[in-house]
C-alpha cells in the first residue's frame, strides 16, 4: 500500500518535472530552451519510469544531464511571479490565512507518520494535495497557474534540486568502490579503535572540516560519514538517527565559518554592503566553535 | 591511496566552482574505475542508487502551491509580522528574528532570505535599536551589526531545517545511510534534530545578548571620552 502511493508520488513529482519541460519548450524568450527543456524532460523521464528500465539507462541518463548543467544549457526563463504592488494587496486581503496551506504541508507530514503506519514521505505527497487544493479554494486562483508557479519554482531552483540525490548515488558508487576502508585505514592510525568519544570527535570535526573546505555539507556527509562515521561511529553501536542528525547540523557549523559558502556568507556581506568582505563570518565564528563542540557533546551522549 | 582521487575531484571542482552536477559525476565515475569496475558497472551503480533515492527530490511536489501563495503575497505578509517584531535592544530584534526563522524551517517554510528579510527589514530593525538607545552609533558598530545580522538568518535557517520530516538534509541522512547499510526512518532523523535546534536558540539568546553588552560597553566608553573631552 505505501510503496503504491510512493509511487504514485514520484509520478506527481515527474509531472511537475515534465510540466517544467514543456513550459521551458513553449518559453520563446528562454536563454536555453532546447537545453533546460531537455534537462527536466530527462528529469520526469527517471521519476515516472525509471524504475522499469534498466539502470544502465538511467546512469546514461545521468551523464547526459551532467553534460547539459556543464555546459550551462539549464537556466531560468522568463517566467514571472505577480506584480510586486499586486503582492501587498493580496496579502494585506487574505492576511495571515496565506500560512494555513504553507504550514499544512509539515504538519500533514508529520501527523501520518507519527499516527499512522504510512511513511512521512507519502505524507507529504498528502500534505501538498491538501495544501493545494486549500490553496486554490482560498485564493480562487485559475487552475492553470498549479502548473505555471511550479514549473517557475523549479526552474528558479535549477539543477541544483537533483544534488541531494546525486550526492547518495555518488555514496553509493564510493562504497562500491572501497574507498570507506581506505580512509578508515588511515584513519586508525590516528584515532583508537574503540574508543567512542575519539570517534564522536573525529565524525563531527571532520564533517565541519570537510565543509570548510568544500563549502557544502551534504557533499562532505557522503564523503565523512562512509570514511569516519562508519568505522568509527556507527559501527560501535550508535543510534544511527541521532548521529546522522548530528553529523550533518556539524557540517553546518562548518558553512557558518568558511568563504566556500559564499550564498551563507560572502553574498550576505555584499547585500549589506560591510566594509570587511568576511564580516559576516567574522560575527560567526565564535558561535560555530561553540556549537561544533555542543554537537560532540551531544552526539557522545544521546547517541550511545 | 588512489581510490580518494574522487575526493579529491570533488575539493578540486568545488574550490574552482565548477559545475557542481559534473564534478560530482566526474567523481564518481574515476572512483569506479580505479575502484576496479567496469564502465558498465558504474553506470547501472549510478542508476541504481539515483532511483532508490527518488525520494529525496519529493520536494517537487511542493512547489505548486509554493508558488501559488507567493503569488497572493505569502513573502509580503511574512515581511510584515517581521516588522511587528517589538524589541529595545539591537540583541533582541536578532533572537526574535533567529527564533521566527528557526521555526519557520522546521515547518519547511522557505521563508527566510538575506536579500528578502535581512536588507529589507531585519538590519534596519536592529540598527534603529541601537540608535535609539546609544547616542553616536559609529561606522564600527554598523559593521558589526550588519554581520551578526546576516548571522541570525543563517542560525535559524541551518539549526531548524532537519525538524522537518522531508527536508533536503534528513533525506540526504536517510539515503546515505541506507547505501552504507543502515536503515533509519526520515521520522527518526527529524526528531533527532530537534535537540541541536533548541540548543542552537540558546547559544543564540546568549550570543545575541553578550552582542548587546558589548556595544554598550563600546558606546559607554565613547560618551566617556567625550564628556572628558568637553572638560
Amino acid at each position: 500500500m505505501g510503496a503504491i502511493l510512493l509511487e504514485g508520488l514520484y509520478i506527481m513529482a515527474g509531472l511537475v518535472s515534465l510540466v517544467t519541460a514543456f513550459m521551458a519548450f513553449k518559453d520563446s524568450k528562454h536563454p536555453t530552451r532546447m537545453g533546460t527543456t531537455l534537462f527536466w524532460a530527462l528529469l520526469a523521464l527517471v521519476f515516472i519510469v525509471g524504475k522499469y528500465v534498466p539502470a544502465q539507462l538511467i546512469g546514461a541518463v545521468l551523464i547526459v544531464m551532467g553534460f547539459l548543467t556543464a555546459t550551462k544549457q539549464v537556466n531560468f526563463g522568463s517566467q514571472k511571479n505577480a506584480e510586486e504592488s499586486v503582492r501587498e494587496e493580496r496579502s494585506k486581503q487574505f492576511g495571515n490565512k496565506l500560512f494555513v496551506p504553507a504550514m499544512s504541508i509539515a504538519i500533514i507530514a508529520f501527523a501520518v507518520a507519527q499516527f499512522t503506519p504510512l511513511s512521512g514521505l507519502v505524507g507529504l505527497g498528502f500534505g501538498a494535495i491538501t495544501a493545494t487544493v486549500i490553496a486554490l479554494v482560498m485564493t480562487k486562483v485559475e487552475a492553470g497557474y498549479i502548473a505555471y508557479d511550479g514549473s517557475r519554482l523549479l526552474q528558479q531552483v535549477g539543477s541544483a534540486s537533483i544534488l541531494p540525490q546525486l550526492l547518495a548515488a555518488l555514496g553509493s558508487l564510493f562504497a562500491a568502490a572501497g574507498v570507506g576502508e581506505v580512509i578508515a585505514t588511515g584513519i586508525s592510525g590516528v584515532i583508537p579503535q574503540g574508543n567512542i568519544l575519539a570517534g564522536v570527535a573525529a565524525y563531527c570535526i571532520g564533517m565541519a572540516v570537510f565543509t570548510m573546505i568544500m563549502g557544502n555539507a551534504f557533499a562532505a556527509f557522503a564523503v565523512i560519514t562512509a570514511g569516519i562515521g562508519m568505522p568509527f561511529v556507527y559501527s560501535q553501536g550508535a543510534d544511527p538517527a541521532v548521529a546522522g542528525a548530528l553529523a550533518l547540523t556539524a557540517g553546518y557549523c562548518g558553512t557558518l565559518m568558511t568563504p566556500m559558502a559564499a550564498n551563507f556568507n560572502i553574498v550576505p556581506a555584499a547585500i549589506l554592503e560591510t566594509k570587511n568582505k568576511n564580516r559576516v563570518i567574522i560575527s560567526q565564528v565564535p558561535f560555530g566553535v561553540v556549537l561544533l563542540g555542543a554537537h560532540i557533546v551531544l552526539m557522545y551522549v544521546l547517541a550511545f | 591511496m588512489i581510490k580518494l582521487i574522487g575526493v579529491v575531484i570533488i575539493l578540486i571542482g568545488f574550490i574552482f566552482k565548477l559545475d557542481t552536477i559534473a564534478v560530482v559525476l566526474t567523481a564518481g565515475i574515476v572512483t569506479g574505475l580505479v575502484g576496479g569496475l567496469s564502465f558498465n558497472e558504474i553506470l547501472s551503480t549510478l542508476g541504481e542508487a539515483f532511483i532508490a533515492n527518488r525520494y529525496m527530490s519529493l520536494f517537487l511536489v511542493t512547489l505548486p502551491v509554493i508558488g501559488i501563495l507567493e503569488r497572493y503575497g505569502l513573502r509580503e505578509r511574512a515581511a510584515e509580522l517581521i516588522k511587528s517584531i517589538k524589541a529595545v535592544t539591537t540583541g533582541k530584534v536578532l533572537t526574535t528574528y533567529m527564533l521566527v526563522r528557526e521555526l519557520a524551517a522546521a515547518f519547511s517554510l522557505r521563508l527566510g532570505g538575506h536579500v528578502q528579510f535581512i536588507r529589507p527589514l531585519v538590519y534596519p530593525m536592529a540598527e534603529g535599536a541601537a540608535e535609539i538607545n546609544y547616542e553616536d552609533v559609529s561606522e564600527d558598530e554598523l559593521e558589526i551589526i550588519k554581520g551578526y545580522s546576516a548571522s541570525a538568518e543563517n542560525f535559524g535557517n541551518f539549526f531548524g531545517q532537519n525538524v522537518f520530516i522531508a527536508a533536503g538534509g534528513v533525506l540526504l541522512i536517510v539515503g546515505t545511510l541506507s547505501e552504507l547499510g543502515v536503515e533509519v526512518t526520515p521520522l527518526a532523523v527529524s526528531k533527532s534534530s530537534i535537540p541541536i535546534a533548541v540548543t542552537a536558540f540558546i547559544f543564540a539568546v546568549i550570543y545575541y545578548r553578550m552582542l548587546d553588552s558589548r556595544l554598550s560597553k563600546r558606546l559607554a566608553e565613547k560618551e566617556d571620552k567625550a564628556e572628558r573631552g568637553a572638560k
